[in-house]
């Protein structure tokens, strides 16, 4: 609903796999290499677990299986971007986290309707790069696990 | 609000609570001078700044109870029960008026000439010129009300004030009068001295402090665990500094929001007389300890209890003067309250010499509510037995009365105790008197904590509900014995029912053979004592309590996490949380200890389950009823076409779902999982396929939408039953639910104006395995007549906006088309015999009633059929 301003159409840019992703950089507070991650028994599957970031504890979220995205084949080097929901620190873990990209307004695009209906929920919009397509992530739906999924 | 007004409420509260405490000493002291000179300062301080604030209605009632106040300060007046009360009343009047202001910020609409007229012939009845004084009182009070009126400035108010009491004494004049000239201001001044050391923090601002001082302790934690692993010494001597610095500032910052219990108690001593007056018994209130201090957000929470349980002391502890003298005991009651510091904790002792818990009673009460067996009684020790009242429903009080027994009974004083992470005991002998034992954490942010290893994962076990550590061992006298697959210890006389951490966090199995040894943690919680297998324990220590996210809220098994010095992050178990998740099991598994391998029956029916592996290592199941055909296929046949994955099955193109395991194997034979409908097929690749069991399954309705319909304990072990549905995607979805129910293919209408009930019942006969229509009312459901749809069967609610169920019910039975449906009745309560024109009538939140009503006129039918 909201048109992207402004100051806030400057991204953060993520990728699973070739798949790139943009966060809104006014949502992410940091990005880091996870360490000491302490996995949570009995959590949703998602939660990959819980590890201390300078004496805040944030809970891990695995966009992997988040966006149900088959295991690549390549071992995993995980880079996880900070955000903050209702006063809760979460971490999105991706493969890697690449550098801030401005867009230019012109090159959004509605989400493709014939995206994967959970893809679909989670997509604010697709943006045109040179390099590939990058989706725009919703960070509220990806962290509500409250919402049943899409149906 | 007017900051004046603020500070006069805060001010005037304070003093009104101290005036109730020191009128019940005044009423046991009548000659201390000390204590009435104190009352009467008060009083007067609270009219005083009445008259200043404008408070009116206030300042009368203050001011009438000054002057009974005065009369006992002078001798004229004896200090009588009845004097207090009304004094004490007239308390309660200033009370009530203040709690209007707070509300409206004015005076709330009143009268209180009665009690005023009552106090000032109270103050009469005392005086030697009586008709006089009474006389100039009432000319002087028309006056003030006049003047009062006329909306008199507060200055001149205030005039007024000073000049009363040298009408209503005039024997004190000098004296009183220059005591009184400075009034509001000249009453604080021997304290102001004391009043501008110390100033009022906002809460919130102790609490911010309170944080950064655990974020900061937190990190010197881990500097110090650094620094101990390094040889390097530049950094020990200031580190070591700065630790000092650091605890000192938390001592300090803990100690901003310690309060004196004291605080707790200030009203106890009004409510127990109160409750003397009222059930006519002597009673005598001992109190030790008050300036013991603890955390503010405890003692707010522990008001409360420790209330109750005084009143439930007065009311069903002590008997009255003439039992008690019957008993050979002198006839005032006394009820002792202590508080004291032990090792971290605060112990808060409420004692009486009553009568004793009736253990007869308990027993026969606890018998009565199936809480126990009879030969689980007689294994039982007494005090085992009087910690039933901590149940719920078991109060011994023989009637009800005014003061206790209104259905809030020992079991919310308990779960409020351990709510905040506190304990509850009892020790009571007949005849002889009850002694409570709470003991509550210093606070709650910070709580000794017991580490302990699991596999190779840790967690903390908050100390206070650890009640002591076993270590057990094969070929020792402790060793850990089993009934059936039961684990039980055997301590001292007692058997003590086990759950394993590794199973109530449903963690993988490692291979490996039974540990020779395991450590045992004796818990008490949630009612009841059991032992938590760990494969280690690590050290205690002080941990920062940090609560979880709010996605990680819904594992009740957790109350935190914290980190640790080595900047690790485990998480803290909640003892209830493991009390209740396997309560039920233990409990089961307690009585069938207890009654020596007694079988407990099988309500639950047993449904075949295909056990498998995907994705992880712990097995999954799914209903064996839902798969078609298990196939093993070479991992090179399986095609990518479309970005799906697809494999050549009996000469069509069947898709294969690969979100379970992940990816497919490269080589090798790959299991599949085949669903079908119908002409559609579909393939769900899985690591392993393991075995077919037989074992109950738990409906989890949360979980609907999550991709799990329920777990089911397979092997005594947890196990996911996965919704295939949900994997198989959207298509398949409608036809997966009948598939399910391809035995009993029953399609039920649901009507319920309620869309959360919908959506929680409508899921549950989804698994079970019934085609489901909603309607939001009864006409909507008629309108599914119109078009000539037909049910097996219909669910309605009684209760409905519109056509009721029961107009509903009787609409269907003289209709031609449904006339043959039954119909099940759901009230929220089914004790009325509302039958009706139901068919049965069932509970709306027995889920499993529900359910079993269902299955009975389906099943009937079938029969019929």
């Amino acid at each position: 609903m909201s048109r992207t301003s402004n100051n806030s159409n400057e991204f953060v840019t993520v990728a699973i796999g070739p798949q790139l992703f943009g966060i809104p950089i006014g949502l992410v507070n940091d990005i880091f290499r996870p360490e000491r991650l302490t996995s949570v028994p009995l959590s949703h599957p998602d939660i990959a677990g819980v590890l201390n970031l300078r004496g805040r504890i944030v809970t891990m979220i695995d966009c992997r299986r988040r966006l149900g995205i088959v295991r690549g084949p390549e071992e995993r080097d995980f880079m996880a971007v900070g955000v903050e929901k209702d006063g809760d620190h979460y971490g999105l873990l991706f493969d890697r986290a690449g550098e801030v990209l401005r867009f230019q307004p012109e090159a959004h695009e509605p989400t493709p309707v014939n995206l994967d209906p959970h893809w679909r929920t989670v997509s604010k919009g697709v943006f045109r790069l040179e390099t590939g397509l990058l989706v725009l992530l919703d960070v509220g739906v990806l962290l509500d696990f409250s919402r049943k999924a899409a149906a | 609000m007017d900051d004046l007004l603020r500070d006069f409420l805060t001010e005037s509260g304070e003093s009104l609570t101290i005036v109730d405490g020191e009128m019940v000493k005044l009423e046991a002291d009548p000659n201390n001078k000390e204590v009435l000179q104190k009352i009467f300062r008060l009083v007067h301080t609270i009219k005083g700044t009445c008259g200043f604030v404008g408070l009116p209605r206030l300042e009368k009632v203050a001011h009438a109870s000054e002057n009974v106040l005065g009369k006992f300060r002078d001798g004229v007046l004896l200090v009588t029960p009845d004097a207090v009360t009304l004094i004490l009343e007239s308390m309660d009047c200033i009370k009530t008026i203040m709690s209007g202001i707070e509300q409206t910020e004015a005076e709330p609409q009143g009268d209180d000439s009665g009690l005023i007229t009552r106090l000032e012939e109270m103050a009469a009845s005392g005086g030697g010129d009586a008709g006089g004084t009474v006389a100039e009182h009432q000319e002087f009070l028309r006056a003030q009300a006049a003047e009062a009126a006329e909306s008199a400035a507060a200055s001149q108010a205030e005039s007024g004030v000073k000049a009363e009491p040298v009408e209503a004494a005039p024997a004190p004049v000098k004296e009183v009068a220059s005591d009184k000239n400075p009034a509001p201001a000249g009453a604080k001044a021997p304290e102001a001295s004391l009043a501008n050391q110390s100033i009022r923090v906002n809460v919130d601002v102790i609490e911010q402090l309170i944080v950064m001082v655990s974020e900061l302790v937190l990190t010197r934690n881990q500097l110090l665990e650094m620094v101990r692993h390094s040889n390097d010494s530049e950094f020990k001597v200031p580190l070591q500094c700065l630790s000092n610095v650091t605890a000192e500032l938390q001592g300090s910052v803990m100690k901003t929001r310690m309060q004196p219990i004291g605080n707790a108690w200030s009203k106890l001593p009004r409510i127990v007389r109160d409750l003397a007056n009222e059930l006519g018994k002597k009673i005598e209130l001992q109190m030790c300890g008050a300036d013991t201090e603890l955390d503010r957000q405890v003692l707010e929470l522990i008001k409360d209890p420790l209330t109750h349980m005084i009143r439930n002391s007065a009311d069903h502890g002590l008997e009255t003067p003439a039992e008690r003298k019957a008993t050979g005991k002198s006839d005032t009651g006394v009820i002792n309250l202590r508080a004291l510091h032990e090792g971290g904790h605060i112990i808060v002792e409420i004692a009486d010499d009553g009568i004793g818990l009736a253990i007869d009673k308990i027993r026969a009460k606890a018998l009565a509510n199936g809480i126990v067996t009879e030969s689980e009684l007689a294994r039982m020790s007494d005090a085992q037995i009087n910690r039933f009242i901590f149940h719920a429903g078991l109060s011994t009080a023989q009637k009800v009365t005014n003061v206790s027994g209104r259905g809030v009974g020992m079991d919310v004083v308990r779960s409020n105790i351990e709510l905040i992470g506190g304990s509850i005991d009892l020790k009571s002998k007949e005849g002889h008197g009850t002694t409570f034992t709470i003991k509550i954490p210093l606070t709650m942010a910070i709580v000794s904590a017991l580490i302990v290893g699991v596999h190779s994962m840790r967690f903390a076990i908050p100390q206070i509900c650890v009640m002591e550590l076993v270590r057990a061992a094969e070929g020792t006298d402790t060793k850990i014995e089993r009934i059936n697959t039961t684990s039980v210890l055997r301590l001292r006389d007692r058997l003590l029912p086990l759950v394993r951490l590794s199973e109530v966090l449903s963690l993988p199995p490692i291979e490996r053979t039974e540990a020779p040894e395991a450590y045992i943690v004796v818990a008490q919680a949630g009612g009841q004592t059991f032992g938590i297998v760990v494969d280690t324990v690590f050290d205690t220590g002080e941990i920062v309590v940090k609560p979880v996210c709010s996605i990680l809220k819904e594992i009740p098994l957790f109350s935190g996490n914290t980190i640790l010095g080595d900047g690790s992050v485990i998480m803290i178990l909640d003892p209830n949380g493991v009390a209740s998740a396997v309560s039920g099991e233990v409990a089961t598994r307690a009585a069938a200890a207890n009654a020596a391998g007694l079988v407990v029956a099988d309500r639950e029916q047993k449904q075949a389950m295909l056990l498998f592996r995907a994705g992880s290592p712990e097995p999954k199941a799914v209903l064996l009823g839902a798969v078609t055909r298990l196939e093993v296929s070479d991992a090179t046949k399986f095609e990518r076409s479309d970005g799906r994955c697809v494999l050549q099955y009996r000469g069509a193109l069947m898709p294969i779902i690969t979100s379970l395991s992940g990816a497919l194997r490269e080589e090798g034979g790959q299991p599949v999982l085949v669903f079908s409908e119908g002409e559609q097929t579909v393939g769900v690749a899985v690591d392993e396929i393991l075995d077919i069991v037989d074992a109950n399954l738990r409906f989890e309705l949360t979980a609907s939408g999550s991709g799990v319909i329920g777990t089911a304990v397979v092997r005594d072990k947890a196990t996911e039953v996965i919704d295939i549905s949900h994997h198989v995607g959207d298509v398949f979805q409608t036809w997966f639910t009948k598939r399910v129910a391809q035995a009993q293919r029953r399609h039920i209408l649901l009507v319920d104006d309620s869309p959360f009930f919908r959506t929680m019942v409508a899921p549950l006969l989804m698994s079970a395995g019934y085609d489901v229509t909603e309607a939001a009312t009864a006409e909507l459901a008629l309108k599914f007549r119109e078009e000539g749809k037909s049910f097996n069967l219909i669910l309605s609610d009684i209760d409905m906006p519109g056509m009721g169920g029961r107009k509903f019910a009787s609409a269907i039975i003289q209709d031609s088309q449904w006339g043959s449906t039954p119909v099940i009745g759901m009230a929220a309560d089914t004790d009325s015999d509302e039958l009706g024109t139901f068919d049965v009538l069932a509970r709306k939140f027995d889920r499993e009633g529900l359910l079993e009503a269902v299955r009975g006129i389906i099943s009937s039918q079938e029969r019929a059929a």
